[in-house]
This record gives structure tokens, sequence and C-alpha cells, in this order.
């Protein structure tokens, strides 16, 4: 027999204005088990979580009712309160009776008392058959892995090694430093990308607490948070068979990065065709070439210095139709700077900027844009350049500018495409063996897009970097660093404590059929061949449900939340069919 | 080889040289065209309005009817080719909407027709090979522009003919012509036909850069698969030769006409005063 | 100070979705935190939020569990209402001093019923947080769900401690918790190292003449906005003129005000008013479904995941008209507020008749900004903002080592950079006391 506590929180007015909480409570006491039920203003409060506390202890609760705001508010402030005194903390609900019922339905008192009614009698239907569940604890290797050494990478790895925390990094290259090496100076202050990244490198090659793998790349990875197996082959670079090794580490970061958009995509630039049309990297190459001979930027075709020079934005980026919906971020900072640069390598030449709009929103950068335009000269045309073809040994551009409505043809020495950023090859292998989900762009998919930007769909997976959506160094760093800070944040524990609320078989009902394995998004489903059935492993289980929806034998249940428990609760509101229809909001 | 034809209006009028010429050089190839009975009008544009389905109820009828007389239709206006594809590719694609048409027109229609260009059946279906092999009267040094114009290949992804950005349909025929295609910039431009009623300017402009474009790399020679194109390159020299003194027009032909004649056709079929520069003196330059 | 009494406590400065961020990941690391925030409540801008873009996400509802986080966590020591007022000490040191402004209500006794606010008889249309859309009373919370969920008197608008007459709200307690003597109190804290997350305001309107501030009424911020759509908000999610409450026909939302003009105003980018703008002109027309929404940009800037797509989703299914080009003139004629512009694609001027003007205004550092720059001994860059200590690599660091920044208070970002500032400096912050503990080893 159980001994059912329900407290009903008035929530100032935002309850009690709407919902008749003393009927509800002199109703609700007069259902079967139910051994104590009482109203208090707000049940939050340190005065409220004593009331509770004295209850469970003076009338020897078994289980409780919390009738108020969303758990997501406080279901975690009272099964605390409820396991400060003994109750296992998976036998107290919340009954919300806030968000969905008085807030929408301020204007009827008398139907919002009755939900209220039926929403805690649903859910004491629901609390009866909760098992006293304990919390899944693993243990924390307090090692990370860090897969790609560009700078977020390298960043993520030197705060976690500075921290004290062992760090093993793999790099595809042979070696680090990602795009950022291809880079010759960057926007808006010119700083030589070299001095950025060498220091880095240097410190992380050197770092005591830093295992770093080259040429390497990640192969297999098992495990869940804290307890990943991750194995990594290393090309020995004499043709050899690679090298593999398994290290075992509690926390992952994807730092991956970025590719641009091949120029072959865009034929209308003459992209692949025309050697003269190049992408933004490879400006960068020339660039970087002219800062090291001290001499004019030269073009690819005949070594020619270069006179006039169109840059293209947006090739690629924000074309629903043809190539990448997106934009690509970071494109309007760099060409800005390429056209500044270009203007000092090569005095009295001409740079030209075809451009959509001009998204220079980084700090400094719409000033360093402005500047640029006003006393370096640099001109902004705002139209889409239409095609480009050689024309002799110089190309030829048609665009147009939108805001003279002219049609504009331009001949030029050299044409720079700004193209689409684009996850870096591998970026599917990457999520498939990391069970860390992408975007239709392949971009991958954080877990929360405001709140938890540097987490992926997988517990114990970060994201870092370009590979999660194009960004600039700043913001690169700053996230990679934001990776740094969630590890260290779980590396604090000496174990991990997840909720018990996860997938539970019955051997007896299941059929291992398999439907459940593939249907599984945190891969914690699998078939157990010699025990004839579908085994979860806890540790990977979310509790979403897919299983059980999926399961054609009802043999995947949710803990605390089993089919006879949510039919316990519909049958509740069934039984009030025909009246007024019922709002849920939230 | 008999395929399913669909001439078109304007191959009926202003363009029957290019439907004559295509019909023979057909027959010297080995295949025939048999015009589908009681045609009706394309629809003459495709509609972009992606709720606007009245306006493919009769393109879809002459997809339905070609139907029940095969599984291929060939076409040679490139207007007519692109609103009969992309309806095709609607009614392949959207079962809601071929649905809603068939109902309206009543008549069933399966998707299971492939629309084919002329030049599709002559690349994929007979092969340019096989036509270089026919060829009677070689084109050799013949200096000649294709012209694809805006609608032959667009949209890429529901025409599925060639790249619109670098197109080689064209050029590969010529050479098996044995002529010597010329590449030029503005090979896919738009020709502004569809500009010449509300500016005629434009239309001129579109047109002189075209010319000037495919003249300036050594073209001697023109030639169209589309009416409207075919119309307005002429028919934006004749304003030009009014205009501009010395201009030197460039002859404009239908691919198959070239084609006919390459093929043993007799080159006094080309008439002419349907052209504004006469093609033919540049024909007997070559022998032909 | 003792190396064997060496502090690993962090003070984290600003209690709004930087500083919660900062915080509880720290706290979660197992370090102490001491955070002090301005208001009676921590949540900060996202507070006042209607929904988040690209998503139209609650941003009560994402923010809620965050701030309940920030109250229950035990290594989380919360001084709400209070300010830093000095820093002394050195780095891995520090002794900060800790202004707790009187409330004027004993916490430790109120249960937060709420009666006080109820019966409060004065109103004040001036409460900063409702962005002068709605009322506070002079006793109040600043939302339903604050955390802590305690009263504070505004002290200039109450009855009875302007003019001694009123008392209403001891009346009515039910605990005695009204404190009409207290004060100002000074606490102090050791703490090793120090985290600004001071967040941003909006550029003053009354600083825009030309936009008709003080004279039209129907001109509001984007705040104000924000609090009109808010459900929790004082219009309950309605969107109604300030003139006469009737609902806007037609809103215009001009952006860059103040932005991107080094001549008259601020020279940078502000950042996040293009996705709000649009944000704003689609909840609106979710609300009043014939309603008008026009919008005047330079240039439009959709720069993170998914915003390029939200643009595009808004012309072209919304109905959302862009026009590109400034706006030279806001005045009233008649109930109408009329703008002259420019439409920079066609060429031609623009003159349009609307019923609501929401200004993008630029985001700019809180006026105390620039006092806590100098308390903490760190700079601030020509526009106010924290000045990072490299542009690329040390957006947190700012110079004095100890000493980090998280937000908005060192440039306008949105809300996802800002987390994922915030989190950077938890993780600076980290490597910081973590040299300390070797270099004390």
């Amino acid at each position: 027999m159980n001994r059912i506590g329900v407290f009903l929180c008035w929530c100032g007015s935002n309850i009690a204005g709407t919902v008749d909480v003393h009927r509800v409570i002199e109703e609700v006491r007069k259902l079967p088990e139910v051994a104590h039920a009482e109203n208090y203003m707000y049940m939050c409060s340190d005065p409220g979580q004593d009331l509770v506390k004295a209850a469970i202890r003076d009338k020897n609760l078994t289980n409780l009712v919390v009738a108020s705001c969303s758990p997501r508010m406080h279901e975690n402030t009272f099964r605390k309160a409820a396991a400060s005194v003994g109750l296992n903390p998976y036998l107290v609900e919340i009954a919300n009776v806030r968000e969905q019922c008085s807030w929408v339905h301020q204007q009827q008192k008398d139907v919002a008392t009755r939900k209220a009614y039926n929403i805690i009698k649903a859910t004491i239907e629901k609390v009866k058959r909760n098992a006293a569940l304990e919390a899944i604890r693993v243990p924390v290797t307090k090692r990370a892995l860090v897969v790609g050494a560009g700078i977020a990478g390298i960043t993520a790895a030197l705060d976690l090694a500075d921290a004290g925390f062992e760090t093993v990094v793999v790099e595809r290259e042979a070696e680090i430093g990602g795009k950022l090496r291809r880079i010759s100076r960057t926007f808006p202050y010119h700083e030589p990308a070299d001095a950025i990244l060498a220091p880095r490198a240097e410190a992380l090659r050197d770092h005591p607490n830093v295992t770093l793998y080259t040429s390497s790349e990640v192969t297999a990875v098992g495990g869940y948070v804290g307890n990943f197996d991750v194995e990594v082959a290393t090309d020995p670079g004499d043709g050899g068979p690679p090298e593999t090794r398994t290290e075992k580490v509690g926390a992952i970061v994807v730092s991956t990065g970025y590719d641009l958009y091949p120029v072959e995509n865009l034929g209308e630039y003459g992209g692949g065709r025309l050697p003269d049309v190049i992408d933004g990297l490879a400006f960068e190459g020339l660039l970087a070439d002219s800062f090291r001979n001290g001499e004019p930027v030269r073009r690819p075709s005949d070594g020619r210095p270069v006179r006039d020079v169109v840059f293209i934005q947006c090739s690629g980026s924000r074309d629903p139709e043809n190539h990448k919906p997106y934009c690509s971020r970071i494109c309007c900072l760099y060409t800005n700077k390429q056209a500044r640069l270009l203007r000092d390598r090569n005095p009295g030449c001409r740079a030209w900027v075809s451009f959509m709009d001009v998204r220079t929103d980084c700090k400094n950068t719409e000033e360093y844009c402005q500047q640029n335009i006003e006393e370096r000269g640099i001109v902004y045309v705002r139209g889409r350049v239409s095609r480009v073809w050689q024309e002799g040994d110089r190309l030829r551009l048609w665009t147009a500018d939108t805001l003279t409505g002219e049609k504009i043809e331009l001949d030029a020495d050299l044409v720079v495409l700004a193209t689409a950023v684009v996850p870096a090859a591998g970026y599917a292998e990457v999520s498939s063996l990391l069970r860390a989900g992408v975007d239709a762009n392949g971009f991958f998919q954080e877990s929360h897009i405001k709140l938890r930007p540097v987490e992926s769909s997988t517990r114990g997976v970060y994201l870092a970097g370009a590979g999660q959506y194009p960004k600039d160094i700043t913001d690169t760093v700053a996230q990679a660093q934001a990776t740094a800070s969630k590890i260290q944040s779980l590396f604090a524990n000496e174990e991990l404590a997840q909720d018990p609320l996860v997938c539970r078989v019955d051997p007896d009902l299941c059929s291992a059929c398999g439907i459940c394995v593939p249907i599984c998004p945190y891969g914690a489903r699998e078939v157990d061949a010699l025990a004839g059935f579908s085994r979860v492993n806890e540790a990977l289980c979310e509790g979403c449900g897919a299983c059980v929806a999926a399961c054609p034998n009802k043999a995947c249940q949710l803990k605390n939340d089993s089919m006879v428990q949510v039919v316990g609760e519909i049958e509740v509101f069934a039984a009030e069919e025909g009246e007024e229809d019922y709002t849920c909001a939230c | 080889m008999n395929y399913t034809y669909f001439p078109g209006c304007t191959l009926y009028t202003k363009g029957k040289s290019f439907d004559d010429a295509g019909k023979a050089a057909g027959e010297r190839l080995g295949f025939s065209l048999e015009e589908l009975p009681s045609w009706t009008c394309c629809g003459a544009t495709f509609p972009l309005a992606e709720d606007y389905d009245m306006a493919l109820a009769s393109p879809t009828r002459v997809l339905a009817h070609s139907r029940q007389r095969g599984d291929k239709l060939v076409t040679l206006c490139a207007v007519c080719h692109n609103v009969l594809k992309r309806t095709n590719h609607v009614m392949k694609t959207n079962d809601e909407r071929r649905a809603k048409v068939t109902e309206f027109i009543e008549e069933p229609y399966d998707a299971g027709l492939e629309v084919l260009h002329y030049l599709e059946v002559l690349r994929d279906e007979i092969g340019f090979e096989a036509v270089a092999g026919k060829v009677q009267k070689n084109l050799s040094g013949l200096r000649v522009a294709p012209f694809y114009g805006c609608l032959l290949l667009r949209p890429k992804a529901e025409m599925a003919m060639d790249d619109p950005d670098a197109p080689s349909i064209f050029e590969d025929l010529l050479a098996a012509l044995g002529a010597e295609p010329v590449d030029y910039p503005m090979k896919a431009e738009c020709c502004g036909a569809f500009q010449v009623v509300h500016s005629d300017a434009m239309a001129t402009r579109c047109s002189r850069e075209i010319i000037a474009s495919a003249r300036g790399r050594g073209a001697e020679l023109l030639v169209t698969a589309c009416p409207l194109c075919q119309f307005n390159l002429e028919d934006r020299q004749a304003e030009m030769a009014r205009g501009e003194q010395g201009f030197k027009g460039l002859p404009v032909l239908y691919f198959t006409e070239l084609l006919d004649v390459a093929l043993g056709g007799d080159p006094d079929r080309i008439d002419p005063d349907k052209h504004h520069t006469d093609p033919r003196p540049v024909l007997q330059a070559r022998g032909l | 100070m003792a190396e064997a009494t060496h502090t690993q406590r962090v003070l984290v400065i600003g209690g709004g979705i930087a500083g919660i961020t900062a915080a509880v990941d720290l706290a979660d690391a197992g370090h102490e935190v001491v955070m002090v925030e301005r208001l009676p409540s921590v949540g900060g801008r996202m507070l006042q939020l209607s929904e988040t873009f690209p998503t139209l996400d609650c941003a009560q509802c994402t923010l809620t569990p965050r701030t309940v986080e920030t109250g229950q966590h035990p290594n989380i020591k919360l001084y709400p209402y209070a300010e830093v007022v000095g820093l002394a000490g050195e780095p891995g040191a520090f002794r900060v001093r800790i202004r707790k402004k009187a409330s004027y209500v004993d916490w430790s006794r109120c249960t937060g019923c709420g009666a006080c606010q109820e019966r409060c008889p004065q109103k004040v249309k001036t409460n900063p947080f409702e962005r002068g859309v709605g009322i506070k009373k002079a006793i109040y919370t600043l939302s339903p769900q604050a955390v802590p969920n305690k009263p504070v008197i505004d002290a200039d608008n109450c009855r009875y401690l302007t003019r001694g007459k009123c008392r209403v709200c001891a009346k009515v307690c039910p605990v005695d918790a009204i404190d009409y003597e207290m004060a100002d109190t000074f606490v102090e804290e050791d703490v090793a190292a120090v985290i600004a997350a001071t967040g941003f305001e909006l550029y003053p309107m009354a600083a825009l003449g030309e936009y008709g501030y003080g004279t039209v009424p129907d001109v509001i911020d984007g705040l104000a906005m924000e609090r009109m759509l808010s459900a929790s908000g004082p219009t309950a999610g309605q969107v109604l003129r300030p003139s006469d409450g009737r609902v806007p026909r037609s809103v215009a939302f001009i952006q860059c005000v103040g932005s991107r003009d080094p001549e008259n105003h601020k020279p940078y980018c502000s950042r996040i008013c293009c996705m709000y703008s649009a944000k704003h002109a689609r909840l609106y027309k979710h609300k009043v479904h014939d309603g008008l929404a026009t919008l005047f940009y330079m240039d439009l800037r959709s720069t993170g995941k998914g915003y390029e797509e939200f643009l595009q989703q808004s012309t072209e299914e919304e109905g959302l008209v862009y026009v590109r080009g400034r706006v030279s003139r806001i005045f009233r004629e008649g109930d109408k507020v009329v703008l002259w512009g420019t439409d920079t694609l066609s060429g031609q001027p623009v003159e349009m008749a609307v019923d609501l003007v929401v200004l993008a205004t630029a985001v700019t550092p809180n006026p105390e900004q620039a006092e806590l720059a100098r308390v903490l001994g760190i700079p601030a860059d020509p526009n106010g903002f924290f000045q990072e200590a490299h542009y690329k690599t040390g957006s947190i660091e700012t110079g004095r080592d100890g000493v980090f920044v998280a937000g908005c208070a060192q440039g306008p970002r949105d809300i996802a950079d800002t987390v994922a500032h915030a989190s950077a400096a938890a993780s600076k912050v980290q490597v910081f006391l973590s040299r300390l503990r070797r270099e004390a080893a």
C-alpha cells in the first residue's frame, strides 16, 4: 500500500489566482492511497521544501506528487529535498499545473481547477507505479582526445593540458596547424598567421601532457562518456601498413575544420578551367609568396604582377537553388583584407569586390572595412557576377551594379572566388564513428543552438571550430576554449551519475528482431545473439523512447514511464471525454 | 527507326526550314520523325509559379498523347523542348500535381515518357561517330559558332542535357561533321528575344555581343537550335546594319540545315531571302 | 597572503547568460563562485526577451532552468542586487568589495508571496526592466520565475520613502519582512580570479533626435519590442502602440540606428540587430496576420548557423518587406508615424506612414562599465567595451592577469557566441588557477 503525498504550489498568484487550490486539495485528499495533501504559497522556497520534508518524515510518505511549474524548473529541487530525508528521488513526480494549466486558462477558473485536479490525479496514477531507481554511475577516465589539430584543436588541447589533463591529439596531416598554415596575414591588424600559430604549435609539441599523433586518423570508437576507447591509425610514412593503437579517454573534442567549396563547381566563373580564377586560400598563398619574396602579387598563369583583380563573394554561398544555402560568415572579412593587402603589395593596382551584402560584423571589422573602402580605394560593387571568361590574356566579367541598375563589364588579370566554406572531407566518417550528428549541410550539430553551442548530440563529445559552422579565428578560439571548460567540468567528477530513466528490455518478450538497433540515435542498442535478446547500454541510453515506439513486441519500456503508467494517466483524462476541450502550452 | 515528333507552332510557319531539314537529315541518318497527330500548343512558357497548374494542362496533354505511341518524344524547337521536358519533370517528381493535372485534362499519364531533343537523339541514340560516318560533304575548315541560347540547357538538373556553363554537345556534333567549332564566351547567353517588344535596344545589345564575340573568334557561320534565337539574331543584325556603318553580318543557320547539307542535302534549299546575311557564299567558299 | 590559504574562488560579475554559463561551468568543475548581479534576480537581458532567433524558442523556457541551477548550485554564492565597488590585492589573491544595495525587504524572512506587489498603490512606468512598455509597482520582482524570487523597493518611487506616507507593503506582509530603514551594506570576499560579464545596454533613443525621440511616442527600441512580444511581459505578448494602446496595422523596423555611423554615433556593427529585427517582424506578423512589416537596412547580416535561411524564409514565406536604405527623418502626422528615407536599389525617395516604428539601436556597454573597468584595472576600447588582450587568441584575457571578460561586455555578440565565450572564460580561469596551484606547490 502506497502512502502518497501531494503538494500543491500556489506560485504566488500564478497558480492560485486561477486554480482553486483549496478545493483541489480537498478533492485530492479523497483519492485512494493519498496519505497527505496540502498547499502552500511557494513550495520551492525553503519553508515550502521544509513542509515537504517534514511530511515525508512524519507521515511515512512513500511517493510524492508536487503540483507546480514545469518539471524543467524544479523537478531537481524536490527530488533533492526528498533524498535529503531518505526518500528515493525517483518516487517524486511533478504535476505541471502552471505552464500547462493555470497560465493557459486564465479566464476559465472552473476549467483550470478541474484540469489541475485531473493532472494531479493522472500523476498519482504514474507515481504509484514508479520504481525506486538508483542513478547510473560510471567512472571517468580523465584524459581527453582532440580530433584535428588546426587552431581549434590546438587551442582546446593546450587549455586542457595546461589545466593538468593528459590530452591525445590526432591530426591526419603530417603537420599540425590546419588551414591557418595557408593564411598569410589576419584581419584586421595584418598580423602574420604564423605569429599566432607557431608558438602554439610549438607549445603543443613540447607539452608534457600532450600526446600528438600526426599522419593519423581515428578509425574506431567504442564506449561512452567518461569511457571511450579510441583506435588511432598512424601512417608510418614508409608505405607500410598503418600502426594502430587504442587510447582510453573520457571526452572527445571534434575540431575537424573546413574545406572550401571546389572552384570547379562554379562553371559560370570558369572555375577549374581558367588558371587565373582561384579561391581565397590560393590567393592567401599568392600573398604569402609576395611577402616572402618582397615582390608584388603575381598571377598563376604567367607569373605577371596583377594590376586588376576582382574578388567575388558568395561564390557558392547564399545560393539555395544551385549551391549552398547558408552564409559562409568569414568571406566578407577575409576578402576585404585580401583586397587591402593587394593594394599594399601592388601599388596602383585596382581591386574590385563584388558583394551581395557586406557582412563585416566582428569587432573592429566594420571600421576596418570602411577605412579600406574610403582610404585605400577598394571598389565595392553590389551585385552578383554572372559570367567570367578568358579574353586574350585577360579575364572578362559581367556583373550588374544593383544600386544603379547598370550592367558592368570588367577586365581583370585575376579573379578570386570567395568560395563557400564546407565541412572538411571525412566529416561523415567522423560523425558516424563518434555518433555526433551533422546538419543538412554536413556541419556538426550542437545540442542546443543557443545554450549548448559546443555540446554534440552524444554526451562527452564536444564541438569546436569551423566543423560546427564557419567562423573566424577569434570565435574558433573561444569555442575551442569552451569545449575545454566543459571537459574540465566533466573531469571534476570521479564518477558520473546519470539519470536512470532509461530503456529496459523484457527478454521474454524480445524476439531479437533488431529493429531497435538502427532506430537508436545513441548507439545504445545491441542484439545479444547468444542470449537471444536485445540489450540496452544504459550509459549510452538517453531515454528518448524511440525503441519503445518501434518495438513490435512491446519488449522495450522506459523505466518509470511504462505502458501501464502512461495508460493509467491517459485514462484519467479519457474519463473526462466529451467535456470541454483542454489546451496545453509549452 | 521511328520517333514520335512534336514540331510546335513555329516550325510550321517561320521555322519551317528548321523542321524540313531536321526531317530530311533524319532520313539520311536512318530515322523518321513521325509527327504526333493533332498535337496542341506546348504552352510556350514553363510556369515558374509552383501552384500554377493550369499552365501545365496543355503540355501534359501532349505528353499523354505521345505516351500512347511509345516511350520517347523528340522535339526540335528549344522552347517547346524546355516546356515539355520540364513539365515531364514535374510529372515524374510530383505525384500530387500529376494527379491534379491529369484529372483536369481527363487523360491518364504515367510519366513514363522520355522527352528528347533532336541533338540528344544524335548523341545518345545514333551516336556522333555514326553521324560522322554518314557525312558526304565534309565541312572541313568551316569555322562554325554554335549558339545554345538560354533555354536549351537550363535549368541544368531538369534538362539534364549538358553543363550550361561549359557545354559540348553542339561542338561535338559540329566536329563530327568535320567543321571547326568556335569556342566563344557568349554561346549560352540570352539573345534578348524575350525583350524585343519591351526593349528593342536591349535585345539589340544582347545580339550584338553574341555576334561580335563569335565573329571576334573567327566564326564564319553561326548555328542555332531555337526559332526565337534564329529570328532574333537575324532580325537584330538587320537592325544593326541599318544603324551602324561598316557593320559586318554573320550568317545564321538552323543547325539542321547545316547538318542536312553535310549529309548530302542540297544547299540550294537554303533560302537566301530568309536570311539577313546570305549564308551561301560561306558555304560555297568551302566547296559546298 | 600565505600560500597555504591561497583561495581558488572566482568572482563572476554579472548574472546574465554569460555570467551564468561561466559560473555554472566553474562550479561544476568544483570551484567556488561568487556571483554579483546588480538587479534583484539573475537572468540578465535574456530574461527580457520574447523568443530567440532562428528557432523562435521561448527565451524564458530555455533560460529558467539555468537560472534555477545558478540559484541552487552549492558552489555558487549569489549576491543579487549588488555591485562590485572595489578590487584590492593581486592576481590570485584579490579582495573584492561588494555593495549590497538596500532592498528594504528582509529576504531571510520574505517567502515571496507577492502580496506586497499586488497591493502596492504606486505604479512605476520608468522601471528600466520594462523599457517603458509596462508598469512595475514600487515594490517589485523582475518576473514570476525570478531567481531569487524576492522583491525590492524602488526607493525613488516608493511613496513612503519619498513622501513618508503609505506603508501598505509593511501592512500586508504576513512575515514582517519590510524594512524601510535598511541601508546599503558592504561585504568583502577573497577571490583568485575575476570574470567580468556585465553585458550590454542599447544606445539611448534620446541621442537620436532625427527619429523623433520625445515627440513621437510610437517610436520604441528593440528591447521594448521584446517586452511587448514576451508572453510573460506587460502586454501578455500583444503588440500595442504606446500612444493609444491600439494594435498597429503597420510597423517599420529600422536597422543600424546609431550603428555603422562613425560621423554621428557609433562606428561599429552591433552584430545582432539584423537577426532580431527579422525576428521581431515575424513575431509581429504571427500576431497580426494582415499587418504590414517593412524593414529598412543597409546590409543584411545573417552570419550565424541557420540565420541566412531564417532571413530567406522571412522574405519569401513570411512576407516581410525589406527596403535597402536609411531613414532620414521620423515625425508624427495625425495618429501616424511618417518616415522619410531612400530606397537605394531603386534610387527613389521613400515616404511611408506607419503605426509603429521599432529602432534597432546600437548595442553599447552598460553605462557603469567605464567605472568597473577602472575598479578592475583593465582597459576599455574606444567604444567603451572591454579591450581584449589579443584580437584573435585572447578575446577573454584583458591584459591584467587573473581578470577575464565574457560576452557582450567585450563586444556585441548573439546568445550562442556569448555562451561559448563565457565557457571559454571559465576554461581560461581554470588554466590560471591551475598555474597558481603549480606555482604554489
